[in-house]
């Protein structure tokens, strides 16, 4: 397909800057397309999610099966009053929404969904990507600034802290994921989660980085501010954070782009850890099974594989979402820099023996089997619990009074 | 230029220098999601750490003492559901019974089992909203709907038997309104039977949460001395150690023919008074277990049977549904005065009523729990952090119409 418009647009005779400038319009339309439909479809799974952990039966009045739920509510948001009240910094806080909205979008034409489909292919993309999303807090920032309300001003600093603690196990757990595959590039690493051949298990998420991936997804959570993490807006104390006097569209930019960012972060885990576009068999079934090598075909497996896997993931925080309650600023901070930080520090260090060992036998990539995790993590945990009885001798107290606690806890005779 | 070179900051200055920093005064309520009602907390944050806290009330006063005195006390009666709505068959039975002692109207024993029923059944659906709404404001969604699909059968239960789920009306002078429909006590004893099961449940998907024992265990730790000097009472004074239940203590209404034990806390912390209120749930279903074993006349279509059949023994005065046949609308208490203290849900409750011979009441005062709970909310905040204020709001159980009436 790509090819085929390509060719079509070189056979029209057009100067080849004007196809650049229609082919990247192109894949624009097509990406943005891509992150729209699946925020539309997040919303409505999310409610029917949450409604069938409470029991409920979610929206089912607007269209089959409460399918054209949001797009209603989307219409009604594009309708309402724009409400400014007075003493808002107008400047910063019609600037918020938009610098929110845009990072995570543009998030999207790094993201490969297929191997054609995909607007760039630079050797630096996961690196890109992460500066991106650290970018999405400044417009929180400002939301909570510029609104001239104190629940959102608390939001939004909530936010600021939170993104600088969970960004960092975030890029540490990331940086595993390169340091094994040897590149930044998202395809690359994809390709070479590939090249061990036991499909699911040559994956990250298993054969060399389970920690990594444990750490990712719990930062990657608390980085897309959803529950138990969700404080810049939490309901129960800040009314609605951040957002709190934001209506109409300004509103549903906000509202967008938290349900884009989780979705390109979902799709960044399963590129990093779960094999991208590839089936859990290893290759694609069609090639492998059924021999059929029509290129379109391919790309349409290619996107189906990599739109299941992220599915799951964003069910499984949706599942999240209806269990558990929500921490207080003070834990999230303390589960980041106490136990997350240290834990991905260890974790790279594991990496890196894994990978020294493996240019000691002579070759240049880490060849992913389903064990490999074994040899490193033997030494890195055994360093782990060093670093854990040393900071137990140091700071055994702390440590006390936590142990006592738990004991009174189970004596108690309520 | 030499001036800019002195206003270049020495390495350290900026650190040393105390920076200006204001406390924020930050107005909750009177709307807002977690205030259970129209509170407003004046609160002063030093960031995230709450400093000062200071309750405003007042938003949701209805003169309930006031309109007392310009009508009949029957009249009166229907508006006590509103004094305290989440669990109004004890504004009631504590109005009915202080009449019932003015007058010295003897009440049937049937008539005690049917209030002990209702009444420790509506102790456990206010629980339950208490549970759901604590959860709520701990950031959990979904406890909030398992609480509110064992509520509504026991809504339901309440339906059948006074024909309102919420503002029931059902004591009067003396009695009840109605006897309980045919076969109401079976589907009394299959809700009860299979609550256990739901406790269970919400055991294992709250009480073991690790967030949710980090957020509650040390938090808002409630002495004995300070429950008892804000005038606590209630599950939240049992939580802090002090075993005070009006059902033991004092036992009306027949609480002294049953078995039951009263949960007591030991630190008086949010997972205390989060243990405690469970366990009364627990408690409660015993009492009605062994009520609708020993109610006197058992079911009404047993005792109908035996009244058609021309038994006697069925028509005996504690089998009635009234002590004395009185007409409710122009009914004159003789003068006198007298009160009633009950075991709320939230504490005790108490009706004060002085009266002067005319079916209209001198004075009514309500003694709400709620109110002097609310009182130990400011102290026990001083240096928490502003998601505890939710936290300990929501396990001390405060309901605001109880505190302005």
């Amino acid at each position: 397909m790509h090819d085929l418009i390509y060719r079509l647009l070189m056979n029209l005779g057009l100067p080849v800057e004007l196809i650049f400038f229609i082919w990247a319009g192109l894949m624009f339309v097509v990406i943005s397309l891509v992150g729209q439909v699946a925020v539309v479809f997040m919303v409505l799974m999310e409610r029917k999610v949450l409604a069938w952990i409470t029991q409920r039966k979610g929206p089912n009045r607007v269209g089959p099966w409460g399918l054209l739920q949001t797009v209603a509510d989307g219409v009604k948001l594009l309708f309402k009053e724009d409400i400014m009240i007075p003493g808002q910094d107008k400047f910063l806080f019609t600037a918020a929404p938009i610098l929110f909205f845009a990072p995570t979008f543009v998030i999207y034409a790094l993201l490969p969904f297929t191997d054609k489909l995909l607007g760039l292919n630079l050797p630096i993309g996961l690196l890109l990507i992460f500066a991106l999303s650290s970018l999405s807090v400044v417009g929180i920032v400002l939301a909570g600034w510029g609104s001239n309300n104190k629940y959102s001003l608390i939001g939004g600093m909530r936010s600021a802290a939170q993104a600088i603690s969970y960004e960092i196990p975030l890029v540490l757990s990331a940086l595993g994921v390169a340091l094994a595959a040897g590149t930044l590039n998202l395809k690359t690493i994809i390709e070479s989660q590939n090249a061990g051949q036991y499909g699911i298990f040559s994956w990250y998420w298993l054969s060399i980085l389970p920690l990594s991936f444990v750490i990712f997804w719990s930062s990657s959570i608390a980085e897309v501010n959803r529950s138990p993490f969700d404080l810049p807006e939490a309901e129960s104390e800040l009314v609605s954070g951040y957002n709190t006097e934001y209506t109409g569209m300004k509103f549903a930019l906000f509202f967008l782009a938290e349900y884009a960012s989780l979705f390109g972060m979902s799709v960044l885990m399963v590129i990093l850890f779960f094999g991208g576009y590839y089936s859990p068999f290893g290759g694609l079934l069609l090639q492998k099974w059924f021999h059929i090598n029509d290129p379109i075909l391919l790309e349409f497996e290619m996107a189906t594989w990599l739109i299941i896997k992220t599915y799951i993931f964003i069910a499984l925080a949706m599942l999240i979402r209806g269990t558990l309650p929500r921490l207080k600023p003070d834990q999230l901070m303390g589960f980041s820099w106490k136990f997350l930080i240290p834990l991905s520090l260890v974790n790279i260090l594991s990496i890196a023996i894994l990978k020294l060992t493996w240019i000691g036998t002579g070759l240049k990539t880490i060849q992913a089997g389903p064990f490999t995790f074994v040899v490193p993590y033997i030494v890195a945990y055994g360093v782990l619990a060093i670093v854990l009885f040393l900071i137990l001798v140091i700071f055994g107290n702390i440590f006390k009074r936590k142990v006592i606690s738990r004991i009174q806890l189970q004596q108690r005779t309520v | 230029m030499a001036t800019t070179a002195t206003n270049i900051p020495q390495q350290g200055v900026f650190l040393e220098k105390d920076i200006d920093t204001n406390d924020m005064v930050v107005n909750i309520g009177p709307q807002h999601p977690s205030t259970h009602g129209v509170l407003r907390l004046i609160t002063t944050l030093d960031g995230e750490i709450v400093k000062n806290i200071e309750p405003v009330i007042g938003y949701l006063h209805r003169s309930k003492e006031k309109m007392a005195e310009s009508r009949s006390l029957y009249q009166y009666q229907p508006t006590i559901d509103r004094v305290e709505y989440l669990s109004s068959f004890f504004d009631h039975y504590a109005f009915v019974s202080t009449v019932e002692a003015i007058a010295e109207l003897e009440v049937p024993k049937r008539v005690q089992y049917i209030r002990m029923i209702t009444m420790e059944l509506n102790r456990i659906t206010s629980h339950l909203l208490w549970f759901g709404t604590f959860l709520l404001d701990l950031g959990a969604s979904s406890p909030m709907f398992y609480a509110f699909r064992e509520r509504e059968k026991i809504l339901k239960l309440f339906e059948d038997l006074t024909g309102a789920r919420m503002m029931y009306n059902y004591y009067r002078f003396g009695g009840v309104i109605a006897d309980m429909p045919e076969g109401w006590l079976d589907k009394v004893r299959k809700v009860v039977d299979e609550f256990p099961d739901r406790l269970d449940e919400y055991e294992a998907i709250v009480t073991k949460n690790p967030i949710f024992l980090d957020r509650t265990i040390g938090i808002g730790i409630m002495s004995a001395e300070m429950a008892l000097a804000n005038g606590v009472t209630g599950p939240s004074l049992r939580a802090s150690g002090i075993k005070l239940d009006l059902r033991k203590t004092n036992p009306y209404c027949s609480y002294d023919e049953v078995d039951f034990d009263v949960p007591v806390g030991n630190t008086g912390d949010c997972y205390d008074r989060y243990r405690v209120r469970f366990q009364e749930m627990r408690e409660s279903l015993k009492i009605i277990r062994q009520a609708i074993d020993k109610i006197p006349g058992g079911d009404t279509a047993e005792l109908n049977k035996r009244r058609a059949a021309g038994d006697e023994t069925a028509n005996e005065m504690d089998l009635q549904i009234y002590g004395k046949k009185i007409n409710l609308i122009t009914y004159k208490p003789p003068k006198g005065e007298g009160s009633t203290i009950v075991e709320s849900p939230r504490g005790f409750l108490g009706c004060y009523i002085i009266t002067d011979g005319s079916p209209k009441a001198y004075r009514i005062k309500w003694r709400g729990a709620s109110f002097s709970n609310l009182s130990v909310l400011a102290p026990l905040m001083k240096g928490l952090l502003f998601p505890d204020l939710m936290a300990i709001f929501g396990s001390i159980d405060v309901i605001l119409p109880e505190v302005d009436r």
